[in-house]
């Protein structure tokens, strides 16, 4: 359940750059390949925001999609999980999408 | 930037309709602005009889669509991590600095990390410093056996926290003050997942499997054995018992990392140990190996 610490930061990083003002929204980008769940992050993030200038932000979850790039002969591939095999049978892809955990931006009122 | 409302002209805001929901680029919408400016004073307290009075009255009606309703959307594209990943170059730029190799041990409850440690500090002890940092959630139990190897332990409990983050490890270092020129294990707690998003600042996860768990646990929790450089698979003595199938285990370890080096080991007998202590001198700072030798 690390998405409690996780959610926390999320909390604190936007209470950080709000100051006094209220925040309305955040949205986050979060890949699908990133470990985290949306599901768990919004379950704690009603929690985590209680008495906190995001008290009643809307919270927007992007769900990146994963995507890989084959390092022996460059396709890129989708992927469902954090490893994969390409066409060419080479088990080296390097994600190039779906790692995300990033706060995109705020709303403040 | 409209110092009213606070909306900017900045390529990256954006303004959001409450209602609505609607989000529009603030350098694409049609900026109306309606702020009223409709103030008038007199002053009449010059003590000489001066009087002055001025009157503006500027309604510039650039009409503003988000009449006191809108919130200013702020670009702050922020790694949620941003904070511990910070801390965890410092841990790492601490550990260059004195020539410390820095591993963190991940594994899940009662794969063997205690009793691999104390064997390999046992091992090694007159050719390597080892110094231990223990994570666990409660009790002093793993340090307690680590520091009857004779080696120097901090042990961190995380309470309900199920991994150890950067600035853990560095109050840790604070107290352990391992020497120069040594090796710093940290044995994180035992879990397979969240040890695997914390960067504590180590030169690299090391893993630890043991036969007894199921062979397909590199697949099933990809991201740890991604993360790690290298896996241990541990208490090799009782293969004979066990129907655990190690190529197809190597072979899940590989689909997941095909770089990750792997050892099979018994902590408990040695069998095996001796490639994992090769690894060792080859990844310890050069000077260290050095004074090692001398």
């Amino acid at each position: 359940m690390h998405e409690l610490g996780i959610t926390r930061n999320i909390v604190a990083i936007v209470s950080e750059n709000a100051g006094d003002r209220p925040v309305s929204r955040i949205t986050l980008d979060i890949g699908k390949l990133s470990a985290i769940m949306p599901d768990a992050i919004r379950f704690c993030f009603d929690i985590c925001s209680k008495n906190t200038p995001l008290e009643n932000a809307r919270l927007e979850i992007n769900e990146i999609p994963g995507q890989g790039r084959c390092d022996i002969c460059g396709k890129t591939i989708e992927l469902e999980q954090p490893f994969g095999q390409c066409e060419c049978g080479s088990r080296r892809i390097t994600c190039i999408a779906g790692d995300e955990m990033k706060i995109r931006e705020m709303e403040v009122m | 930037m409209c110092t009213t409302c606070g909306c900017s002209d900045d390529a990256r805001a954006k303004l959001t309709n409450m209602e609505t929901g609607d989000v529009v680029m603030i350098d694409e919408h049609s900026h109306h602005h309606h702020h009223e400016y409709n103030h008038s004073h007199d002053h009449h307290h010059h003590d000489d009889g001066h009087t002055h009075s001025h009157a503006h009255d500027h309604p510039h009606d650039h009409a503003h669509t988000h009449a006191g309703m809108h919130g200013t959307a702020i670009s702050l594209e922020t790694e949620i991590l941003a904070k511990n990943d910070k801390l965890a170059e410092r841990n790492r730029g601490w550990f260059e600095g004195r020539n410390i190799l820095a591993l963190n041990l991940v594994s899940s409850p009662g794969s063997g990390k205690t009793t691999l440690l104390e064997r390999t500090i046992r091992d090694l002890s007159s050719e390597i410093p080892i110094n231990v940092i223990e994570g666990d959630q409660e009790t002093v139990n793993d340090a307690q056996r680590i520091k009857d190897t004779g080696c120097r332990v901090v042990q961190i409990n995380t309470g309900t926290g199920c991994h150890l983050e950067a600035d853990m490890l560095a109050r840790g270092l604070k107290d352990l003050q391992p020497p120069l020129h040594s090796v710093v294990m940290i044995e994180n707690v035992g879990n397979l997942v969240c040890p695997a998003l914390f960067d504590l600042g180590e030169h690299c996860k090391v893993a630890i499997l043991s036969v007894t768990e199921g062979e397909d646990k590199p697949v099933k929790y990809p991201h740890m054995f991604s993360a790690a450089k290298v896996m241990l698979l541990n208490k090799a003595d009782l293969l004979p018992h066990l129907d655990f199938n190690v190529d197809q285990c190597v072979d899940y370890a590989r689909q997941v990392n095909p770089e990750i080096e792997v050892f099979i080991v018994s902590a408990k007998t040695g069998d095996g140990m001796t490639d994992w202590y090769d690894w060792l001198r080859t990844n310890i700072p050069a000077t260290s190996k050095e004074e090692a030798i001398v």
